[in-house]
């Protein structure tokens, strides 16, 4: 799908964030367009998580503006934005001893408000959800029982229920194997394909090379944003990882992929 | 960060559904409520012809205060656990049970009434409800000053901490004032440690209201609970207006703690207990936890006064030496299979 065709569902202009003097988040613009999946990634401390945090409207920006469906973050109600916007945070902040399907069902949340009851419909959705990342087997358990693995595809399933056109994933691939990573990023593609925008922290570069669209970020900076299959964005990517991999490409011209090999 | 550490991890026993803890803690009060009518300082003896007046006008009165006065502090500990995401949070933990007695002693002696000999089995309507309401507002006050010492509810072993200086400071204070006027020292008694023994009808209108108030309300907002298990900023990505919802249950967690401790004192660790001991038995969402525990509540501080009455009589033990000890060990035995906490 084209980039420049598609839609703008959410937008950044000129976005600051500091953070004790330092600018974390430092004048970035860019648009998430339906139907595509970007990977945002970038060294440790580049300002991935505050950025993020900044497209969902949980943190006011020092400067810059960020629009949702063009319209100004701030002009939609909590509950339209939490609709229309899932968030996913970085791991280790959800505690607790409710079970792994009412965890789930917070993902209808903004659907139902505060005091609605869940219908069929909210039911279907939520089992869908936990069916995708695969914890149907454990939905019964309590949240602090579960691995750190289980753990990630629960609050990831919560995300997923929200279905909101706007999806922002902080790390979504922490602690989880190799079937499951696969089955993410399979699934965040298919979630672009069915018209979201949707933008996920990876660290995996690997990972990252399949997806649509890089969004490389360096002190703050977004200092390249373009198809895997740029070079220039390769090159970006590559000299902002101070070179600690080359990226190579696998198979034939026509189903060329980019894999980052560890340069050791 | 691990602010929750679970207190088991196996699952818990499949037979028991919430609704079957629900009956079991309602059977259980039943038996309680029995206990209590016939528990006397002369043994168990329930002979209505010869003893309506007692069970009437006291043993009836003391023991359904006791059943509410559990079931609001049972409520306020699980609101407080889920609101500051917290296992260790308690009102009495956090200071708020604490500034709720130095608002009582506070009123009291500023009435010119703590050393009344009649005792407070006998204060007036109006005194009961400023009572209610300096209780309320010590409470408060006790739970903002240990949250602001404390900088947030993140650490749990900072808050509790932080939780048990405000509340020796808040116990200094009353201890001074009730230094200031001498003749106090049945109210002192009766507020540092805790007793049902001066629990009256009016008690019980007072302690019933608020549980008619605080219980419905709380549970109404459970689900906000359920979702700060993701943390504050995945709650608020949910569109939830954190800010109102956090100060609407730490008012319901005031509430509550207030009228308990403006009519039975310092009763400790039953806020503690009573969630934990649910949380054991059943997987719930806040709404359950929540009428749960209060029920735990009031059937564990009910059982304790029932036992306070028996256990040296024809002597009795003010309920809360009671808790305290049994509580005490309990959360002995949390901080112990938490670990060091951090």
């Amino acid at each position: 799908m084209s980039v420049a065709a598609a839609p703008a569902l959410l937008q950044a202009e000129g976005l600051v964030l500091r953070l004790g003097g330092r600018a974390v988040v430092d004048g970035v613009s860019l648009q998430l367009a339906a139907g595509q999946w970007a990977a945002l990634v970038g060294p440790n401390g580049a300002g991935k998580s505050s950025l993020l945090s900044l497209l969902a409207g949980l943190r006011p920006a020092d400067a810059g503006t960020v629009t949702l469906a063009g319209r100004p973050l701030a002009a939609w109600s909590a509950r339209e934005r939490a609709q229309r916007l899932a968030w996913l945070s970085q791991q280790g902040e959800a505690e607790g001893e409710i079970a792994v399907a009412d965890v789930v069902r917070l993902g209808r949340l903004p659907h139902q408000g505060l005091f609605g009851a869940a219908t069929a419909a909210d039911e279907a959705v939520v089992q869908a959800a936990m069916a995708e990342t695969e914890c149907q087997a454990f939905a019964a358990r309590r949240l602090s029982a579960l691995s750190g693995g289980e753990r990630q595809r629960v609050l990831l399933a919560r995300a997923l229920a929200v279905a909101a056109p706007v999806l922002l994933l902080d790390e979504p691939t922490t602690h989880l194997d190799a079937p499951h990573q696969r089955a993410l990023v399979r699934s965040l593609a298919r979630r672009a394909r069915e018209g979201a925008a949707v933008a996920a922290v990876l660290h995996d570069l690997n990972l990252a090379l399949a997806a649509d669209r890089l969004l490389v970020m360096d002190r703050g900076r977004l200092v390249a944003d373009g198809a895997p299959a740029d070079a220039a964005v390769r090159q970006c990517l590559v000299a902002v990882f101070d070179h600690a991999f080359t990226i190579e490409p696998l198979g034939a011209d026509g189903q060329r992929r980019w894999v980052a090999v560890p340069a050791l | 960060m691990s602010a929750v550490m679970p207190l088991r991890r196996t699952a818990p026993h499949p037979w028991l559904t919430p609704w079957r803890l629900g009956a079991l803690l309602a059977v259980l009060a039943l038996l309680g409520v029995a206990a209590g009518l016939a528990a006397g300082s002369e043994g168990w003896r329930f002979d209505w012809a010869a003893e309506a007046d007692l069970i009437t006008a006291i043993r009836a009165p003391r023991t359904l205060g006791a059943l509410a006065a559990g079931a609001l502090l049972g409520l306020a500990g699980a609101v407080a656990q889920g609101l500051f995401r917290n296992p260790l949070a308690d009102p009495y933990l956090l200071g708020s049970a604490a500034g709720a007695g130095l608002g009582v002693v506070l009123v009291l002696v500023l009435g010119g009434l703590a050393g009344a000999s009649v005792g407070l089995s006998s204060l007036g309507w109006l005194l009961r409800l400023g009572l209610v309401g300096a209780a309320f507002a010590g409470a408060l006050g006790g739970v903002t000053l240990t949250l602001l010492l404390a900088g947030g509810a993140a650490r749990p072993t900072q808050l509790l901490l932080c939780g048990v200086v405000v509340g020796v400071l808040m116990g200094a204070l009353s201890d001074l004032l009730m230094l200031m006027s001498p003749e106090a020292l049945r109210g002192k008694q009766v507020f540092l440690l805790g007793t049902t023994g001066f629990l009256g009808w009016d008690s019980v209108a007072v302690l019933g209201a608020a549980l008619a108030l605080t219980l419905p309300v709380a549970v109404r907002f459970a689900r906000a609970l359920d979702a700060l298990v993701l943390g504050e900023a995945s709650a608020a990505s949910l569109g939830l207006q954190l800010p109102a919802v956090r100060l609407l249950l730490v008012v319901l967690m005031a509430l509550a703690t207030g009228s308990a401790v403006s009519q039975a004192g310092l009763v400790a660790f039953v806020g503690l207990v009573a969630p934990h001991l649910v949380r054991r038995c059943v997987v719930v969402t806040h709404g359950a936890l929540l009428a749960l525990s209060a029920a735990a509540g009031g059937v564990l501080l009910l059982t304790a006064d029932v036992a306070a009455r028996s256990v040296i009589a024809p002597q009795e033990l003010p309920v809360g030496v009671l808790t305290a000890l049994l509580g005490g060990v309990y959360l002995l035995v949390l901080l112990r299979r938490r670990g060091a906490g951090t």
